[in-house]
């Protein structure tokens, strides 16, 4: 799922200074799973920058909303009529969110509240780790399911470099070897021979190389 | 020959080599270069001229390089993989082939976490022994990574490649220097060896799969003015193995810097017996006044004729 993480309170409030009434808008989906935008990271904000506001006698109205996905505009055409009676959009979803919010609601001015970083897995309650680049040409067929471009530091598909010590990565002790963990896993497999192969350079054409990337699904397509 | 180069022919006719390193600048002066050179001139077969090394910004290797072989000093260039794509790696290739360098060591590169500019995005398009490959292919089919054709006056490089006998999976870095070889490396340098032990027993395995008939070996040292550089490799550096008897033996000697001689040229004699090693490559980090009096007390002066 996407992982994100609300941006700095000062800068939230900074970047809706100017308006009295805005529409603070989370989404249920990925950002509710990982805490940062759901219903409750909205109630818990809007109050947050309400008790700012007020401390600085310049008060804040604020209609709190969290559509399903915000991605999507059958979940956020219907807002129409209540946008219009604010000012701005604080918007707590992902990137897609905003210009999703963007799009359908150009009159609208849309506010990122939140910094999106990545596609991840919770490794523990509250602890999310990067999982998948998005790169567009799947390589975990061959390296045991582990993803070298998304979790090594050089994006090595000949790997490990010289800095993987004790099985960890050396640009962050807490980070583990992405090739150590191929290895151990294709040695489990009895698949070592996957890395006797030198790797051919990758094509980035499908990565974000090639300017905006689409997709369509020929079947669904109306 | 697959080079003209200097390197080559000492290693080809089996005679123990000696390459060192000459780090450029940080800075656009001329003169650092020329003064490095000549700690190496007449002394090594090859300079290697780092390239930003631990990721701080310093004079291009390849422009270092040409000033080098102004002074009559043969340069080994190293080529990262952080700072520059296939397309910039390509032009620079042909670029270095054109002023004279005869040798690339092809290297993925520090991070740039590490450096003097850890904002910096990285590009690692192609890794280290996808480079090799380029290097070789370019050289050997006359064409570049695309397929293309290089229609004359193709780079003839004679082709480095480092590995790190002290890195993990240890068991694993035998196949990847196979891999390495396999992609088209002519020599290695490696990792700085402080732990005998351990590159022995990495040499046995070299040795085992009968990789030192396929690639020259160097065997990287650097000599250390202090225990507090083992130190720090030890506690800072990934991938580093420094026994502490070594540190202890650094603290507890009355003239540091001579003990540091010392320690390297007992290393050079005991290289030297390893089966499968080709030569030495001599990283002394801000010392590079060294060279000629390591090389000089261990016998490997002159170098030969070739």
């Amino acid at each position: 799922m996407i992982v994100a993480d609300r941006k700095p309170l000062d800068e939230i409030l900074n970047s809706i200074k100017d308006y009295k009434k805005i529409m603070l808008m989370g989404c249920g989906g990925c950002v509710t799973i990982c805490f940062s935008g759901g219903a409750k990271a909205v109630e818990l904000l809007a109050s947050q920058i309400k008790m700012a506001r007020k401390k600085e006698g310049k008060e804040i109205e604020i209609i709190e909303c969290t559509p399903e996905r915000q991605c999507e505009y059958e979940f956020i055409d219907e807002l129409k009529n209540e946008l219009e009676t604010v000012e701005a959009v604080l918007s707590i979803a992902c990137g897609v969110g905003v210009q999703a919010m963007t799009e359908r609601h150009p009159e609208s001015i849309t506010i990122p509240g939140l910094n999106t970083k990545f596609m991840g897995y919770p490794v523990e309650h509250a602890l999310w780790d990067e999982r998948c680049a998005g790169c567009g040409d799947c390589v975990l067929e061959w390296t045991g399911g582990i993803c070298p471009i998304a979790r090594c530091a050089k994006k090595l598909l000949n790997g490990p470099c010289g800095g993987s010590a004790d099985g960890k990565c050396e640009v962050d002790k807490d980070t583990e070897c992405a090739w150590q963990l191929i290895y151990d896993r294709l040695k489990k497999l009895g698949k070592l021979d996957n890395l006797a192969v030198v790797r051919e350079p990758k094509d980035w054409r499908t990565s974000t190389n090639a300017g905006q990337r689409k997709t369509k699904f020929e079947e669904a397509m109306l | 020959m697959k080079s003209d180069s200097r390197l080559e022919k000492v290693l080809t006719a089996g005679k123990f080599a000696v390459t060192a390193e000459l780090g450029p600048p940080q800075n656009a002066n001329p003169e650092a270069i020329k003064k490095k050179a000549q700690h190496c001139l007449g002394n090594v077969e090859g300079a290697n001229i780092t390239d930003n090394q631990t990721a701080i910004v310093r004079m291009s290797s390849i422009a270092a390089a040409a000033i080098a072989i102004s002074c009559g000093v043969e340069p080994v260039v190293q080529m990262v993989c952080r700072d520059r794509n296939r397309i910039a790696m390509q032009s620079d290739i042909l670029g270095a082939a054109a002023l004279g360098v005869k040798n690339l060591l092809c290297l993925s590169g520090d991070h740039q976490k590490f450096g003097n500019h850890p904002q910096a995005a990285n590009v690692f398009d192609i890794d280290s022994v996808q480079l090799i490959a380029m290097v070789k292919r370019m050289r050997d089919d006359k064409q570049f990574i695309s397929g293309d054709p290089i229609k004359e006056h193709e780079p003839r490089l004679f082709i480095g490649a480092v590995e790190n006998p002290f890195a993990d999976p240890f068991e694993f870095r035998v196949a990847r220097l196979a891999k390495k070889i396999d992609a088209g490396a002519d020599f290695i340098q490696t990792q700085c060896v402080f732990d005998l032990d351990k590159f022995s027993r990495w040499m046995e395995l070299v040795v085992k799969e009968g990789l030192h008939k396929k690639v020259y070996i160097l065997a990287g040292l650097t000599p250390v003015r202090s225990h507090r550089a083992l130190k720090y490799m030890k506690n800072e550096v990934a991938g580093m193995s420094i026994p502490d008897e070594l540190i202890t033996r650094m603290e507890s000697a009355e003239d540091a810097k001579e003990e540091g001689i010392k320690i390297c040229l007992e290393m050079i004699e005991k290289i030297k017996d390893i089966e499968g090693v080709s030569g030495i490559h001599l990283m002394p980090i801000g010392w590079e006044s060294i060279t000629p009096v390591i090389l000089e007390r261990a016998g490997l002066l002159p170098r030969p004729q070739v």
